[in-house]
């Protein structure tokens, strides 16, 4: 059966791979406090592709512009020049409520004004699909549930949001995102304040997720190690500009990332033919 | 897991209709001339099944042309303040926003004031000129949120403590342009004006100001309705709820203009009755959790209850005297506010 893909833009190329899901094209931004002023930030033209299923990684250095590639990913922000399509539309366009249907985004810090109970946070997940006062149906209370199950945190359901350890919290939070369905699951940062059990746990399970759930996952991290043993690619980004794009082993090399990260490094491969990162003193 | 159902909510809001109702035939029959809660109860009764058509001659005018009025007064406007402080808390991010500490009552009784002048030099009808104070204090009202929700933004976010002191200050300052104007009034004028700007209910107003009060009340408060559940979204921040698919710019301009007119609407009539917008929906809150769609009506009903109950303690504590409405909810309303501050909520 042939598929046409659907161009909302006349006069676009057509794409021919069908399957990529999230496309990145010559996509750069300035950053600006005020119109007439210089800019104090500016991404510079970044391109990748994803499939569904894939988990990239963007990484990089504090102020290299990662989390301002995952805010133009997620639509909130609208690129300065270049595109950035979501099954052949351009994310930033999207209707606010659609967007939330297909882009999940899980943010560093999800601070609550009112503690609520964990089911009531994970419910909030199923909001994009209802109007503004209906009542969550049947089916959303499943949905949360399952969500809840995919995370392994069915047990926290009846707990305060503020009452639940950092882990757990992520769990939650993730838990919700995974209650929108989206078509692309994006994570600024998920393992900032996670011990690296935690932090295993959280990526073992992104992995999983996004092959059962044909997810496309972008993960914003600076964690060299976790990226190279989990992503499917590497994006490296330093100073608004990104360098490399391609699989862990092709993007971790010692040269770049000792001038990326500005430390003494050396690179191994590990027995799955992943790479490893060590620290030197300097 | 067990979501709020349509059910659930209607059982609950009946359940505080209840508890108003009674609060309200207990304020018919409290005052300075005694009524028998017996006969009171019997009589209303048979009204509402239209087996009789008039109250007991007795009391009848003072129940029904003096204390009724009064009673429906401080049930739209206590439904209105609290409405307003719920809604104001959570745009605001900030569970110690109301319209009176955030300066939005000062600013709507400035507004009206300045309205009342102003009508002084216009030649209106009796009706229009009624309507001027409302739109002048919805006017005010306005204008200050506006000014507040800038002074308490930095880095395009709302900053907890700027907010709070930009409303104090707004308060104080609009305070002091009431003085100015006030010295320029005289005599019963100038007693008047200085009972209503501390929150009052005495005042007899036009049945047909009791009508547009309520459809002001039901228009606006039903605008902030259909937002409500945008509302639970909001309390995590403005991105976090664009990010669920909230349309956080639609919402805030309804909420904030719905919330303004509601504070309008209220001090043009009441004067600037404090904490019940503040309280009355923490305590809500404690009791049925903070999703909006049950809050807001809870808060509705709740603020109506309250302030009945505290007018009729300031028609009755002093008797025959009384005092104004807002000096006896700001006496237990600050205690309550100093409890919640020490509970860190803010």
């Amino acid at each position: 059966m042939s598929t046409v893909a659907r161009h909302p833009f006349p006069g676009e190329p057509a794409r021919s791979s069908s399957d990529v899901r999230l496309s990145v094209e010559q996509v750069s931004y300035a950053y600006a406090p005020h119109p007439s002023q210089a800019p104090l930030f500016t991404l510079e033209a970044t391109s990748f592709q994803a499939k569904p299923g894939e988990l990239i990684a963007i990484l990089g250095p504090n102020a290299s512009g990662k989390s301002t590639l995952l805010k133009l990913i997620s639509g909130a922000l609208g690129p300065l020049s270049g595109r950035i399509f979501l099954n052949g539309f351009a994310t930033h366009s999207l209707p606010v409520k659609t967007r939330a249907q297909r882009i999940a985004l899980v943010q560093q810090e999800s601070r609550l004004l009112f503690p609520s109970r964990a089911w009531e946070f994970v419910l909030q997940g199923r909001h994009p699909y209802g109007g503004g006062l209906r009542f969550e149906s049947e089916e959303d209370v499943i949905i949360a549930g399952n969500a809840l199950a995919q995370v392994g945190a069915t047990h926290l359901a009846d707990r305060w949001m503020d009452k639940v350890s950092g882990g757990e919290k992520q769990r939650i939070i993730l838990a919700r995102a995974l209650a929108q369905q989206p078509l692309l699951l994006l994570l600024d940062e998920p393992t900032l304040h996670l011990d690296i059990g935690a932090q295993v746990d959280l990526l073992e399970s992104l992995r999983r997720l996004a092959a059962q759930n044909r997810y496309t996952v972008v993960v914003v991290t600076h964690e060299l190690n976790l990226a190279g043993e989990y992503a499917d690619q590497v994006v490296l980004m330093q100073r608004g500009k990104c360098l490399r794009v391609g699989t862990p082993a092709t993007v971790l090399q010692r040269e770049i990332l000792e001038q990326v990260f500005q430390a003494p490094l050396s690179v191994e491969k590990t027995a799955s033919g992943r790479p490893r990162v060590t620290l030197f003193n300097k | 897991m067990r979501p709020l159902t349509l059910t659930r909510l209607l059982v609950r809001c009946g359940i505080l209709a209840a508890i108003l109702f009674a609060v309200v035939v207990l304020a018919l029959k409290l005052g300075a001339v005694q009524v028998s809660l017996y006969g009171l109860g019997r009589d209303l009764i048979g009204l509402l099944l239209h087996r009789t058509n008039t109250l007991s001659t007795d009391y009848g005018m003072i129940v029904l042309d003096i204390r009724l009025p009064r009673i429906l007064l401080g049930i739209v406007v206590g439904a209105s303040l609290s409405v307003a402080g719920a809604s104001f808390q959570a745009l605001l991010r900030n569970p110690l926003a109301d319209p009176y500490v955030l300066g939005v009552s000062s600013g709507a009784a400035l507004g009206a004031i300045v309205a009342l002048i102003i009508e002084g030099h216009l030649n209106l009808s009796p009706e229009m000129a009624g309507l001027i104070t409302p739109i002048g204090a919805f006017i005010g009202a306005a204008l200050t949120i506006a000014a507040v929700y800038v002074l308490g933004r930095r880095d395009g976010q709302i900053d907890s403590t700027t907010l709070l002191l930009g409303g104090i200050i707004s308060a104080s300052f609009l305070s002091a342009v009431i003085m100015m104007l006030m010295t320029t009034l005289s005599g019963n004028n100038l007693r008047g004006t200085a009972f209503w700007l501390m929150g009052d209910l005495s005042t007899p107003q036009p049945r047909s100001l009791l009508y547009f009060l309520s459809f002001g009340f039901i228009v606006a408060a039903g605008a902030i309705y259909t937002t409500a559940s945008d509302l639970n979204l909001l309390l995590a921040g403005e991105k976090e709820a664009m990010h669920l698919g909230v349309d956080v710019p639609r919402v805030r301009i309804v909420v904030y203009l719905a919330a303004s007119i509601l504070t309008g609407l209220a001090v043009s009539v009441s004067g600037a009755i404090g904490y019940v917008g503040l309280l009355v929906p923490h305590v809500m809150r404690l009791i049925f959790g903070s999703d909006h769609r049950m809050l807001l009506p809870a808060s509705a009903l709740g603020g109506a209850i309250a302030l009945v109950i505290a007018d009729t303690l300031a028609r009755t504590v002093t008797s025959p005297t009384d005092l104004p409405v807002g000096a006896m909810t700001a006496m237990a309303g600050a205690p309550l506010f100093i409890y919640l501050l020490r509970r860190k909520l803010a």
